[in-house]
């Protein structure tokens, strides 16, 4: 039980701190967020590539995979998987094929928003 | 008065955000959703997946809470509360998806929808990939010398 | 070469009518305007067609109140924030007035009276004019910013787009509130290419056209009860002021802001105040026009304040353009 509480803390902590760090840009910076979300996922896939995105997730778990840098990880790890396996077209299919799971959920969910749901007024 | 001394003025004025309360804000959503994701990944393990499809189930379950918050109109409350909070994890990928989705369906659900859905996403998707690509030619390159 | 056109016959508005928004509604002019709707949707689809309804229902309501059909209407000056101002096409379609779109981005309020005026000026008889102007924060937010569901917070200079119009009625030697003297402003730049902050963007063309005005009629700021600027919120109120102390002119006892007026901005989360055609529109006729009638004001400068830009410009890093004119009013004749 103790380990899963551990677990718990690194993931609130680490994924936290992915979260603080973009707010500081936000508010400290003219990055944009849409800005800051492209950074985070390329900052994912750098890790991804120098070999630290596997270190980071067994240490975080959630606090890893969760942020969109786990996106860009995800990536990093896809295309080496891939062009390990495929050769030169796992450089063309590995990216996507990483990235299917979340962005086909993404997709998927929000046609139905679409359908099931109308756009309401913002509230101040 | 000159642009470049208004341009100071303006900056000088300008209110600014609240950043320690944005900060905060940030840091325990934002932690409080990998915490969740931290266990729908540990209770998908005990229910017998293996670690990594674990992580994709809670990514599908995260995106799916977003786009239905998002649809009932909460997720932007949060959101403006929370800041990069909910902006970073994967739930403002899938806001980012939902919101432009649900915004055209005025236009259609085929051409509306259809043509619209990455806008706001869409940078993410792409950079995302051709970051993958990059990468994928640097190792295959590498892989070529080593082996 | 900028001029003050005086009015060779004052213009009276004899009738006009005020609209909002669920957000309007629980603002401190709430009371005061006419009809409001808790859904932001006046009955519609869709945002776009939202607005056409405010639109069309605002000018309906005026034209109620002064007991006139959409037929004895000779001139509509109608402007909105939609691309194309569709809004206001799409809304009075039906009533067959004599149609002029005009856009002027927050200034349109303003701008249309000042068209309205000078057309009814120029006629040797005595047609009626009607000026309508609205604002859709949900159309709005869709076309300038982001998908309204879209979560993401925004800096304190922003401003709220109201879900607000306003519809005014116009005549020669009408009773109400009197257009005296007018004035078409200069465009402005002052450099600033940040969406969020629109009072910076505007403020200078409103210290030029206050300044100019002044200056153009040799009149000072205390001639009048009141100078109104259209949506500069707490931000561009206070630029505005320093830019005209550098010049000399005091604005610190007799300025408002109709941008300030429309929400309580220190419980709610508006930051800067409200912004968008609509606001100055509402305002006016809620709180401006019934205080000149009953004698509160008897002189005051209007100007909305326009900010020009489209969401191509801001993406390729345009600078956001200001431009303000001016309307002068009196309250009316005893």
């Amino acid at each position: 039980m103790g380990t899963f509480f551990l677990h718990l803390f690194w993931a609130g902590l680490v994924g936290g701190l992915f979260c603080l760090i973009a707010q500081l840009l936000i508010d400290y910076t003219a990055l944009t967020p849409a800005r800051i979300l492209v950074l985070y996922v390329v900052a994912g896939v750098v890790l991804g590539a120098l070999g630290l995105f596997t270190p980071l997730k067994n240490l975080a778990g959630a606090g890893a995979t969760v942020p969109l840098i786990g996106f860009g990880g995800n990536i990093a790890e896809g295309v080496r998987d891939a062009v390990d396996t495929s050769g030169l077209l796992g450089v063309m299919t590995g990216p996507l094929t990483a990235a299917a799971a979340g962005t086909t959920a993404a997709l998927v969910f929000s046609y139905l928003a679409a359908i099931l749901f109308s756009s309401k007024p913002k509230t101040q | 008065m000159e642009k470049k001394e208004y341009g100071k003025l303006v900056k000088r004025r300008a209110s600014r955000s609240p950043a320690l309360k944005n900060c905060l804000a940030a840091f325990f959503v934002g932690g409080g959703i990998c915490i969740l994701g931290q266990c729908l990944t540990e209770l998908w393990v005990a229910l017998g997946l293996d670690l990594k499809t674990a992580g994709t189930v809670t990514t599908i379950v995260l995106v799916f809470l977003a786009a239905l918050l998002t649809g009932i109109g909460v997720f932007d409350r949060i959101a403006r509360f929370a800041g990069a909070g909910t902006l970073v994890p994967v739930t403002g990928f899938a806001n980012a998806v939902v919101s432009p989705a649900i915004d055209n369906k005025s236009e259609g659900l085929l051409l509306g929808v259809g043509a619209k859905i990455f806008t706001v996403a869409g940078p993410v998707l792409l950079f995302g990939t051709l970051a993958g690509v990059v990468w994928g030619l640097i190792y295959y390159i590498f892989t070529l010398f080593v082996r | 070469m900028q001029q003050v056109i005086t009015l060779a016959r004052p213009v009276g508005i004899f009738a006009y009518a005020a609209a909002g928004g669920k957000e309007e509604a629980a603002g401190p002019l709430g009371a005061s305007l006419d009809f409001t709707d808790g859904s932001d949707r006046f009955g519609q689809k869709t945002w776009e067609l939202s607005e056409s309804e405010l639109s069309h229902q605002v000018l309906a309501l005026a034209l109620g109140r002064a007991n006139l059909s959409h037929k004895e209407i000779s001139f509509l000056f109608s402007g909105d924030l939609q691309n194309q101002c569709v809004a206001s096409s799409i809304g009075h379609l039906e009533t067959e007035i004599p149609f002029v779109g005009i856009y002027g981005a927050c200034s349109t309020c303003t701008e249309g009276l000042l068209l309205a005026s000078l057309t009814l000026s120029a006629c040797e008889n005595s047609p009626i004019a009607a000026a309508v102007t609205t604002s859709h924060n949900s159309a709005a937010e869709r076309q300038f910013r982001t998908p309204v569901e879209y979560g993401g917070q925004r800096p304190p200079t922003a401003q709220w787009t109201a879900t607000a119009g306003g519809a005014f009625l116009l005549k020669k030697d009408a009773a109400g509130a009197q257009i005296v003297r007018v004035m078409v402003g200069v465009m402005k730049d002052g450099g600033i290419s940040d969406p969020f902050n629109m009072g910076a963007a505007m403020a200078p063309a409103a210290a030029a056209s206050i300044s100019s005005y002044l200056s153009l009629t040799n009149t000072k700021p205390d001639d009048y009860d009141a100078i109104v600027t259209g949506d500069l919120g707490d931000e561009g109120s206070e630029l505005l002021k320093i830019l005209l102390k550098k010049q000399n002119i005091d604005l610190s006892k007799n300025h408002l802001d109709c941008g300030t007026l429309l929400y309580n901005l220190k419980e709610k989360d508006v930051h800067a105040g409200a912004s968008g055609c609509g606001c100055s529109a509402a305002v006016l006729a809620a709180k401006f026009l019934p205080a000149l009638e009953a004698g509160e004001y008897r002189k005051i400068l209007f100007l909305s304040t326009g900010a020009l830009m489209s969401p191509s410009s801001v993406l390729q890093g345009k600078t956001i353009l200001g431009v303000a004119p001016v309307i002068e009013l009196h309250a009316p004749k005893r």
